[in-house]
């Protein structure tokens, strides 16, 4: 079962066949949502079979309205599929009960939004902190994994703060925070940076790099070509279907002379 | 400009001279107007010396240049597919690629958005080493500040591709 996209689409373009040894963390097939009926009906995703392999950042990219952030949705389970499969870990996820699913994305994944999604009234350090409560840990241990999040993503003294008196850059910093504590297989991003002035997404960018450092698997949504540079490979989407796929490592180290004009 | 414009330009059909003025000029608009009515010939006689186009004379014109129709040759086809597939940074020539998407379509040479797919995946590749070595260089300012510069740049072309996908696009669905 090599992953990649699928074959039946131009083959002059760089198709990539993941050769990941163990398992993929996360796995797509023919993965579709359509909405409505009969003539109306739109298919948001349409046929999309990825692999995401254990430690791999990969972004999608595509004009807004390809179905990127549908894709996203389906992946970790916040919306149902019309039809195909979705695979985390090895455990099929598509057909579990509301109530299996509600468990498994407080638990195994790990979400960061464009808008943040932080309670307005709780401190940052109780914002992250409640993920690992709601998954049953106990307060003197999500205080203390919570607090030491904080202080990774470079906020430990910013930890009594409410969200309305931290900037943009820290709000998303606690985010990800909150989307680490439970150590999710997977970390799913949704325009992360879509709210954020230049050097706040500079901010997030490093924070991503260092996640990546750390092994961590992403997976990135965004029309920001910032933050889809820093994966390890990129898709781009467009009506529903992932039309193209390329490696971005390993490629033009060396080359970045001829950027400043210091080669030809 | 590049020659192989001119060359592309002759993938759809045969052409006289003016034509191809013509349609360099709706390719350009306010911007093609600073081109002289000669470089075009003087380009046309290169590439014919260089066996990448043939003429023909039409029956009713003598020897005039703008009488001359011209047309590739087998050389002059396989130089223009190069041309498409080619990806000219880190000096993106912007008319030169434009051209390239106005010829890809209407010689139906290429889907211009797996032309501007190929260049965005080169530009994306730059920016994430760009960016690597920024961080990397955070403790050195000055590499850091021609580091941003490389990045800003980069971003600039990626959101001029953006565009590019957004016209392409909107000119295939017929709209």
């Amino acid at each position: 079962m090599a992953g990649g996209v699928r074959k039946t689409l131009d083959p002059s373009k760089e198709w990539i066949v993941s050769d990941t040894a163990g398992m993929p963390v996360l796995r797509a097939r023919d993965l579709r949502k359509e909405y409505g009926r009969g003539e109306g009906r739109l298919f948001a995703v349409d046929g999309v079979d990825l692999d995401v392999a254990a430690g791999e950042t990969v972004a999608v990219m595509g004009p807004s309205g390809c179905g990127k952030s549908t894709l996203l949705h389906l992946l970790g389970g916040l919306d149902r599929p019309s039809g195909g499969e979705v695979w985390l870990a090895g455990d099929r996820i598509d057909d579990l009960s509301e109530r299996a699913l509600a468990r498994l994305r407080r638990t195994a994944i790990g979400f960061v939004f464009q808008s943040f999604h932080l309670m307005e009234e709780l401190t940052a350090v109780e914002n992250v902190e409640l993920s690992a409560l709601l998954a049953g840990r106990s307060p003197r241990t999500a205080r203390r994994k919570a607090e030491e999040l904080l202080e990774r993503v470079g906020l430990a003294d910013r930890a009594r703060f409410l969200p309305s008196a931290l900037s943009g850059g820290q709000r998303q910093r606690v985010a990800v925070a909150r989307a680490l504590i439970n150590e999710p297989a997977v970390v799913l991003a949704d325009e992360p940076t879509g709210n954020l002035d230049s050097a706040a997404t500079l901010d997030v960018l490093r924070l991503f790099e260092d996640l990546h450092a750390a092994g961590q698997t992403l997976m990135i949504v965004t029309h920001d070509a910032r933050i889809a540079a820093t994966a390890d490979r990129l898709m781009t989407m467009r009506d529903g279907v992932l039309v193209d796929e390329t490696r971005l490592t390993g490629g033009t180290t060396g080359r970045l002379g001829a950027l400043v004009g210091l080669e030809d | 400009m590049r020659q192989e414009v001119v060359l592309a330009l002759l993938a759809k059909e045969p052409s006289h001279g003016y034509e191809l003025r013509a349609r360099l000029r709706e390719a350009l608009g306010p911007l093609g107007e600073a081109m002289n009515a000669g470089q075009i010939y003087v380009t046309l006689t290169r590439l014919e010396k260089a066996g990448l186009l043939a003429v023909e004379t039409s029956a009713d014109g003598g020897d005039r240049p703008d009488r001359k129709v011209y047309a590739l040759t087998a050389d002059g086809q396989q130089r223009v597919a190069e041309w498409i597939a080619e990806v000219a940074w880190p000096r993106p020539d912007l008319a030169e690629f434009h051209l390239k998407l106005v010829a890809a379509a209407s010689a139906g040479l290429a889907d211009p958005l797996t032309v501007v797919d190929t260049q965005r995946r080169e530009l994306l590749r730059r920016l994430h080493d760009a960016q690597r070595a920024a961080i990397a260089a955070t403790a050195q300012e000055g590499a850091a500040l021609l580091l941003e510069g490389v990045v800003l740049r980069l971003q600039a072309d990626l959101r001029w591709l953006e565009a590019c996908e957004r016209h392409w696009t909107r000119r295939r669905s017929g709209s």
